[in-house]
């Protein structure tokens, strides 16, 4: 994928050879870094099949994040979308899947990912980042260099500020 | 009052710079309307009629004289010379430049203040009732929890982007003086058998255009949980609330759609699972955030002094004034003052000049602690007053216009800016506010008819309350024509209720003698020092249709916009 953030070790920048593929993109069978999505992952398990090696799923904002429960160990990444920045879903979904069901891969944001929104997204587990492909990735990068203490707890920040005062 | 610390401060100076970038990056086409809309709608700013309108968050009403000095210094220095407060505890600039507003924020950095969250769909400010701390019948003081609600609530990066707005209002008293019901979560704080904190919650309430009033969905919820219990609330309604239209996207239509019932299941699950965590509330930080509203000094006083007993006989017009414009204090030889924002036609309810607000300021620091509040009437408050100072403090108020004795009565109107400001609304409420406020000048005939609350809204969104006014008035668009739509029957409080329509709506210029109408069916019915909203609920709605609609042609049009309703 193109225009991506990456944040690891708490240290965020600008990935030019990103190796994951959207779903749809490219499903060959045996190709790594793809990501799928949930119909064609529970499909799969269906038919008895796995996907070998390096893999990602995409969650819909609807979705219920512990549906990925048989396959969180498994998963090097999952994708959860913003369809408008205005969009707030894929925030909580983002906690549950870290804080409540522990998932320690990559979890990216796409769809109108812009700037702005990057340090809340931060907040709330996300460690990559999709920036919508008409913006700067290098612009986006400074969303993550600004101020952002928060008084409740978040993932990033699991003690509320109260616990730290 | 609370005093932001540290953090406090770093948090409100860092947006200031960040929405300086951001407004830089809007003014340099770097951000599109679109994707600046909601970083300056969590900054309070909108894009009204004629110019920007700053609303500046006053959390739980609550200021200091130096703070409304600054808002004093907005109104003047980056205004037309007035706010407006709103219902909500806020107050509005309505002619602001986009370029200023950076420099408005940093003057209200620099006094621990903001404007963020006043807009947006996410949590707004915190909301009590202006009596907080000091009522007479309070039970406890809810401003620590309103405080520690309004940090949790502050960016928190999960509920930025709620599929709509949302309300929160406590209240700690025998009467609820903050339309506790009329929230998406309103909070009731008592003490429990052996004295502990305890929150009964209610969720789903709003007004707009499907007014509904909430429904408890958690009694008896230790206070340790109230941050909690909200996330939980808050994620539901995150993750389950519809956004595929704008009118069904308040808390209250998932409750419908759920049943109460299992809306509260669903939250209780959710709630189970994070409760007992870090994110409980620790019995240090209710203290060092209650610390902020430790009382002040009260001096020991006689419950009646001579000399305003003597000034209650001897001037009957500031009899009349204590008698509207005062409320018990909890402490003895005191009274809180409120200062009514209803003069009649000289000023818009709520609108308040830099100059008023400044003279506020040095009265509240004369003759009180150098508090403020502000009431959900858009009122002004001055918490502590010893009533040996009620005269010359009424004498000082009469000055700047802010002492009309009309609190609680008809011409205290709660009223939206209307269409004369506000580009959503579809009719001008304050002209009709006027008419109102003139037709019934007559102090005597309005202290004869007694507690009565009107309310009057621009438009369906109801940011004037309309459905919970003992008379509620409602602007509606008919064909590019302005009608207003009457109501009877609403309440707010402990007794909240919904206004319902009486019939066909008015104009204008019909809407005083349609209301004039209304008040002589109440004096005719009402027994003895009955209220106007006790008779309508006695007597139900026909009583006033009759009275109101009093032609057949009238009654025909009635059945007529009843099946349309």
């Amino acid at each position: 994928m193109k225009n991506i953030i990456t944040t690891v070790n708490g240290v965020s920048g600008v990935v030019h050879d990103d190796p994951w593929s959207m779903p749809g993109e490219d499903e060959s069978d045996n190709r790594d870094f793809q990501i799928v999505s949930l119909e064609r992952l529970l499909a799969l398990a269906e038919s008895g099949e796995r996907l070998q090696g390096q893999y990602g799923v995409m969650l819909h904002p609807d979705d219920d994040p512990d549906i990925l429960l048989p396959w969180l160990a498994s998963l090097r990444l999952i994708a959860l979308q913003f369809p408008r920045f205005s969009d707030g879903r894929a925030y909580s979904q983002a906690y549950l899947l870290r804080a409540r069901y522990g998932f320690e891969g990559e979890l990216r944001a796409v769809g109108d990912v812009l700037r702005d929104q990057l340090a809340a997204m931060r907040h709330c587990g996300f460690s990559s980042f999709a920036i919508r492909e008409d913006r700067s990735a290098e612009e986006a990068l400074k969303g993550l260099e600004v101020f952002d203490l928060i008084y409740a707890r978040s993932v990033s920040t699991p003690q509320p500020l109260f616990r730290r005062r | 009052m609370y005093r932001y610390d540290e953090y406090d401060r770093a948090l409100v100076q860092a947006r200031v710079e960040q929405f300086r970038d951001q407004v830089a990056r809007r003014l340099s086409g770097d951000l599109s309307e679109e994707e600046f809309l909601p970083l300056r709608l969590q900054n309070g700013l909108y894009l009204q009629k004629h110019a920007y309108m700053l609303r500046v968050a006053n959390p739980y009403g609550t200021l200091s004289a130096d703070q409304l000095r600054v808002l004093a210094k907005i109104a003047t220095d980056f205004d037309r010379g007035y706010g407006h407060f709103t219902t909500r505890q806020n107050i509005q600039f309505n002619w602001i430049e986009l370029e200023q507003v950076p420099d408005i924020l940093q003057l209200l950095a620099d006094h621990d203040m903001h404007a963020i969250q006043t807009s947006g769909n996410c949590v707004r400010n915190i909301t009590t009732e202006a009596f907080a701390g000091v009522a007479g019948d309070e039970v406890m003081d809810p401003r620590p929890l309103a405080e520690i609600l309004r940090q949790w609530s502050t960016v928190n990066p999960e509920f930025l982007f709620l599929p709509r707005k949302f309300k929160i209002a406590i209240s700690s008293s025998a009467s609820d003086r903050a339309a506790v019901r009329a929230h998406d979560i309103g909070l009731y704080l008592y003490r429990g058998g052996s004295g502990e904190m305890l929150l009964d919650v209610m969720a789903g309430g709003g007004l707009g255009r499907t007014p509904i009033l909430n429904e408890r969905v958690k009694q008896g919820l230790p206070w340790q949980h109230i941050l909690t219990y909200t996330e939980a609330v808050l994620r539901v309604y995150n993750r389950y609330g519809r956004r595929d239209n704008k009118y069904k996207a308040r808390i209250k239509i998932l409750v419908k759609a759920l049943g109460v019932d299992a809306f509260a299941k669903e939250v209780e699950r959710e709630w189970e699972l994070i409760k007992d965590s870090d994110a409980e509330l620790t019995e240090k930080e209710y203290q060092r955030v209650a610390a902020g509203f430790a009382p002040p000094v009260y001096e020991r006083l006689d419950l009646i002094d001579p000399e305003y007993g003597a000034w209650l006989a001897r001037d009957p017009q500031f009899g009349l004034w204590v008698q509207r414009n005062t409320q018990p204090h909890k402490v003895a030889g005191y009274a809180s003052v409120i200062l009514s924002t209803k003069p009649g036609a000289s000023a818009p309810p709520g609108d308040v000049t830099g100059e008023q607000m400044n003279t506020v300021a040095d009265l509240a620091e004369r003759y009180g602690f150098g508090e403020i509040r502000v009431s959900h009437e858009q009122n002004l408050v001055l918490p502590d007053i010893r009533k040996q100072d009620l005269y010359p403090l009424w004498k000082k108020l009469t000055e700047i216009n802010l002492a009309k004795p009309n609190v609680g009565l008809l011409t205290d109107v709660i009223a939206c800016p209307g269409g004369d400001y506000c580009a959503l609304a579809n009719t001008r409420s304050l002209p009709v506010t006027r008419a109102i406020q003139e037709r019934f000048d007559n102090i005597d005939f309005l202290h004869d008819l007694g507690d009565l609350t009107l309310n009057i809204s621009g438009c369906v969104n109801a940011c004037g309350h309309h459905h919970i006014g003992n008379i509620g008035i409602l602007g509606v668009d008919k064909k590019g024509e302005e009608f207003f739509q009457i109501t009877i029957g609403g309440a707010q409080g402990k007794n909240s209720s919904l206004g319902k329509v009486i019939g066909r709506a008015f104009r204008a210029e019909e809407v005083p003698e349609a209301i004039n109408r209304l008040l002589q069916a109440y004096l005719d019915y009402r027994e003895a020092e009955e209220p106007f909203i006790e008779t309508v609920n006695r007597i139900g709605l026909d009583p006033f249709k009759e009275r109101v609609y009093p032609t057949p042609t009238d009654a025909a049009q009635l059945k007529l916009e009843e099946a349309s309703v």
